[in-house]
């Protein structure tokens, strides 16, 4: 039982309500520290020089006249970071893609850094840096990216996954497949069948809080790294196998976090500060510009994705496939294989084939936004589900709701479904009032499904009981949207006491045995699990030292509202023991009271989402104002409400954004031409409505609480239900995003 | 880099400081005042993260040159509360969930103060408008504008109660 993690459908005191976060008040008094805000005697000011070029060769670095100038105490390049990866071609790339060697991949790559005494040195001594490039013809487009004709960017890359075994470099690193059945005999049976290609343009994850960490080197191979990152498990990792350094010497620290939405689960300048920081044997501090966080952190892929859907007059979905082509960046990833994997999975399918190509470009390497790959996915795929129910003459929605994916349904990519929430979410669309309000001229209505898996992943926490029965519990998931509230709940239910006895903190990676970074929305998720079997043992021992004090059998002590209670008639005399009774008297019950686990939290339930949009889109500019917007999505148990409300709206603004303006804009000659939020603009608040939310809880089967990860699954929507709503108001369907003015312009004379 | 002496006011308290004549307001308080709870989200005046009030008027103090502080009044969202007592404003973002991350919420606060001020019943069109300088990127900004919705009112209700 204590270790158990099957749902077991309690009733629950404390979970559910919508109590203060505990961060708040250091947030609205300005005291928070985030990544850049920390301070250290004697601090020196890191600055990064960068490639102008998209892809050159490094012929010389000279450094000297910088090295020269007087406050400039260390100068780095890739010779100050030698190769410890020990053939490890992943963790090669990942030490190049911090600073480059010998080439420059992309506008923007770190080729040479400098810690200096303060800001106006380091800039100077920038300057004084001579790089000696030949510029390399370069490619940023992902379809022009596959052509034979195309520059290889990395004469080692292979194609994974195709036969027979390619022999020379290639810019595809792997060609993935998913699916089952017989597509070609399904597609043979369909009286409709709409087959369409889609765009999608990079965009970045736009946290406001640009990349900042303080690192600390001693000459004995120890040191500190105050950082903002999503996993500073990991970020001591990959920092101490890139250095050569010993992992439990490096200690890692997680500043508050000011957004991350997957933007922060990869090394960039981190290494390169503690490298600064080895050199000088002084304490040095990088803080990233916009701009730098714009060239050079790690964005979303741009997309190219064919979809193809099959159906019958009744309604049917007979066969679908997709190709779904990934740009990844200047090395390799793994993101068309989950465009491939999510393409269909919100539907009940006999026939289905998703085919992934991985692509590498002169651009920053992709890392994770948000549900990464789904939404350019989703986009395809819901569009051209509304293209099948439009030839069919059917409802979208109810169109949708006849190819739903349910409990037993094989997924597209794999695995048989439990019980989960996309027929729900349909059914609730169908219902909400929302799909019956009037809609004027140039208005038009869309909606669209979304899937995310949700992770689980490696996880440990502390709960350690104070001498007053106050407890604090030790994490080591970052808390990005609220997550040590949502934790304190859940020790504060599973323990009896009430919220405000629980203080949830995050520790070091000296504090606690290893966690995966916070991502695939795993943070409540999993240390939600890890605090319930955590605060369980707790109680064991809570029950242990009441027997202890009583005299009695343990097997006569149960635990109820917080306190041990003798069960039985010959203790009846036995007043129960509140958690502070027993806590104040550990000393002579044996010793200080803590619970820990240590585990992996599998069973993250899948989750999903439909959501609804209204557009109103000017015909003379192209210009577009989402007007009304609401998402419904299956959280499996609302930990806190208010927070789980914020996941969702949140998502969908990002995916708002993506759908209707962001854009990496590269040129001819490869660099990037916005990198700042005047010319990269994310939506702003007069650009947004109040974002209507309806939670509805489908348990996780497999979580005590039936908690489902919450924070992706709702970007996924967006870009193909404001891409409905756009067709449907001016009549044309759009198939690039983002649905700029002057695309939808385009799309609209290309009509005439 | 020459410098400059400067001798402002901050959340009320006289401050002096010296620095390099290219250096920002915003690098000033927090690197020389101490005052990090201005942020730096962009450097270019586009995400209002480091907002202040100069004399009562909202600047970006990333615009602003430290040196031009010198005999100016300076606000930022240390001073927002009185002793221990938050601002209404304070109270109704934690209230209403109007935070995520948090890296915003300062340069919010102080957008929102100045709009009230100016604008005891604003519309929400108002309020999106007002706000319009200030990016945040977790929230959606719906619980943003419900906050200051409920602030508007709370000290509607506060002043009829005076008067």
């Amino acid at each position: 039982m204590t270790d158990s993690t099957s749902f077991t459908n309690q009733k629950f005191k404390v979970i559910g309500q919508r109590v203060r976060r505990q961060d708040g008040m250091d947030k609205v008094t300005g005291r928070a520290k985030y990544g850049a805000d920390a301070v250290a005697p004697g601090q020196l000011v890191g600055v990064i020089l960068r490639s102008p070029h998209a892809h050159a060769k490094i012929k010389k670095i000279d450094t000297s006249k910088a090295e020269k100038l007087k406050g400039v105490k260390a100068v780095i390049t890739s010779k100050d970071l030698p190769d410890h990866t020990d053939g490890d071609r992943d963790l090669l790339s990942m030490l190049e893609n911090c600073m480059a060697r010998g080439r420059a991949l992309y506008d923007g790559h770190a080729v040479a850094a400098i810690a200096a005494v303060d800001a106006s040195t380091a800039r100077k001594a920038l300057k004084l840096i001579k790089v000696d490039y030949k510029v390399l013809p370069h490619v940023t487009d992902v379809d022009a990216a596959m052509q034979d004709d195309a520059p290889v960017i990395h004469d080692w890359v292979r194609t994974i996954g195709v036969e027979p075994a390619p022999t020379k470099g290639s810019n595809i690193p792997m060609r993935s497949e998913f699916g089952h059945g017989d597509v070609d005999a399904g597609f043979a049976k369909a009286d409709v069948i709409i087959e369409k290609s889609y765009k999608t343009e990079q965009t970045h994850q736009g946290y406001i809080e640009p990349h900042a960490c303080l690192a600390s080197m001693s000459p004995d191979g120890s040191g500190e790294l105050w950082v903002t990152t999503q996993g500073h498990f990991a970020y001591r990792n990959w920092c101490a196998q890139l250095l050569g350094l010993d992992m439990s010497k490096l200690k890692v620290t997680s500043s508050e976090i000011g957004g991350g939405f997957g933007g922060k689960t990869h090394i960039w300048m981190e290494p390169i500060a503690l490298a600064l920081s080895r050199k000088a044997n002084r304490p040095v501090k990088v803080v990233m510009s916009r701009e730098e966080v714009f060239r050079a952190s790690g964005p979303t892929s741009s997309t190219s994705i064919d979809v193809k859907i099959g159906a019958t007059k009744d309604g049917r979905i007979v066969a679908a496939t997709s190709e779904c082509r990934y740009q990844g960046g200047a090395f390799p990833g793994s993101w068309a294989v989950i465009g491939a994997m999510t393409s269909f999975a919100c539907y009940d399918l006999e026939n289905v084939k998703t085919v992934g190509y991985e692509v590498v470009c002169n651009r920053p390497k992709v890392a994770a936004y948000r549900a990464p790959s789904a939404p350019m996915a989703s986009f395809a795929t819901e569009s051209t589900v509304d293209l099948v129910a439009e030839a069919l003459g059917m409802d979208p929605v109810d169109f949708r709701i006849l190819n739903a994916a349910k409990e037993g349904t094989r997924a597209s990519y794999g695995p048989t479904y439990g019980p989960i929430g996309i027929g729900p979410t349909l059914e609730a669309v169908k219902k909400h009032p929302h799909m019956r309000a009037k809609l004027k001229k140039n208005q038009g209505r869309g909606m669209a499904c979304g899937f995310w898996f949700n992770f689980g992943g490696q996880t440990s926490c502390t709960i350690n009981v104070a001498a007053d029965g106050t407890v604090n519990l030790s994490v080591g998931t970052i808390d990005v949207g609220g997550s040590r509230s949502s934790l304190s709940m859940i020790c504060a239910e599973e323990l009896g006491i009430s919220y405000n006895q629980v203080r949830t903190h995050i520790g070091d990676t000296a504090a606690l045995a290893h966690n995966d970074m916070t991502d695939g929305s795993r943070g409540t998720f999993a240390s939600g699990m890890a605090a319930i079997i955590a605060a369980r043992r707790t109680k064991e021992v809570l029950k242990q030292r009441a027997a202890t004090a009583w005299e009695i059998p343990v097997e006569d002590i149960e635990w109820q509202d917080g306190h041990a209670v003798a069960i039985g008639k010959k203790h009846s005399k036995l007043e129960p023991l509140s958690l502070a009774d027993i806590a104040a008297n550990t000393e002579n019950t044996g010793g200080p009271v803590a619970g820990h686990n240590e585990f992996v939290a599998d069973g993250a339930g899948v989750s999903f989402a439909s959501h609804i949009c209204d557009v109103d889109v000017d015909p003379e500019t192209g210009a577009t104002r989402v007007i009304r917007y609401t998402v419904i999505q299956d959280a499996g148990k609302a930990i806190h409400p208010d927070y789980v409300e914020g996941q969702f709206q949140g998502g969908a603004a990002q995916g708002i954004g993506w759908a209707l303006n962001e854009e990496y804009i590269y040129g001819e000659d490869g660099r990037l031409q916005n990198p700042g939020f005047l010319d990269y603009r994310i939506p702003v608040c007069s650009d947004l409505p109040f974002i209507d939310t309806q939670i509805l809880e489908i348990p996780n089967p497999n979580h005590p609480y039936g908690v489902r990860g919450v924070g992706e699954t709702s970007i996924v929507p967006p870009l193909a239900a404001v891409g409905n709503a756009v067709s449907n108001a001016v009549g044309v369907r759009m198939t690039h995003v983002p649905m700029s003015p002057p695309r939808i312009l385009a799309a609209l004379e290309a009509e005439e | 880099m020459s410098g400059a002496h400067v001798s402002t006011t901050v959340n009320g308290d006289a401050v002096q400081f010296a620095c390099p004549n290219d250096e920002s307001l915003l690098d000033s308080l927090r690197n020389r005042v101490g005052l990090t709870g201005v942020k730096e989200g962009c450097g270019t005046g586009d995400c209002g993260a480091c907002s202040i009030t100069l004399d009562d008027r909202l600047v970006c103090s990333c615009l602003v040159l430290g040196v031009e502080a010198n005999g100016k009044q300076i606000g930022t969202v240390e001073g927002l509360a009185d002793g221990d007592k938050l601002h209404p404003l304070q109270e109704n973002f934690i209230k209403h969930a109007a935070l995520q991350c948090g890296i915003c919420t300062p340069g919010f606060l102080v957008a929102a103060k100045v709009l009230l001020e100016r604008n005891p019943d604003p519309s929400e069109e108002e309020i999106r408008y007002a706000l319009a300088g200030n990016l945040c990127r977790c929230t959606g900004y719906d619980k943003i504008v419900r906050a200051v919705q409920a602030t508007a009112k709370d000290l509607r209700k506060k002043s009829k109660k005076k008067s």
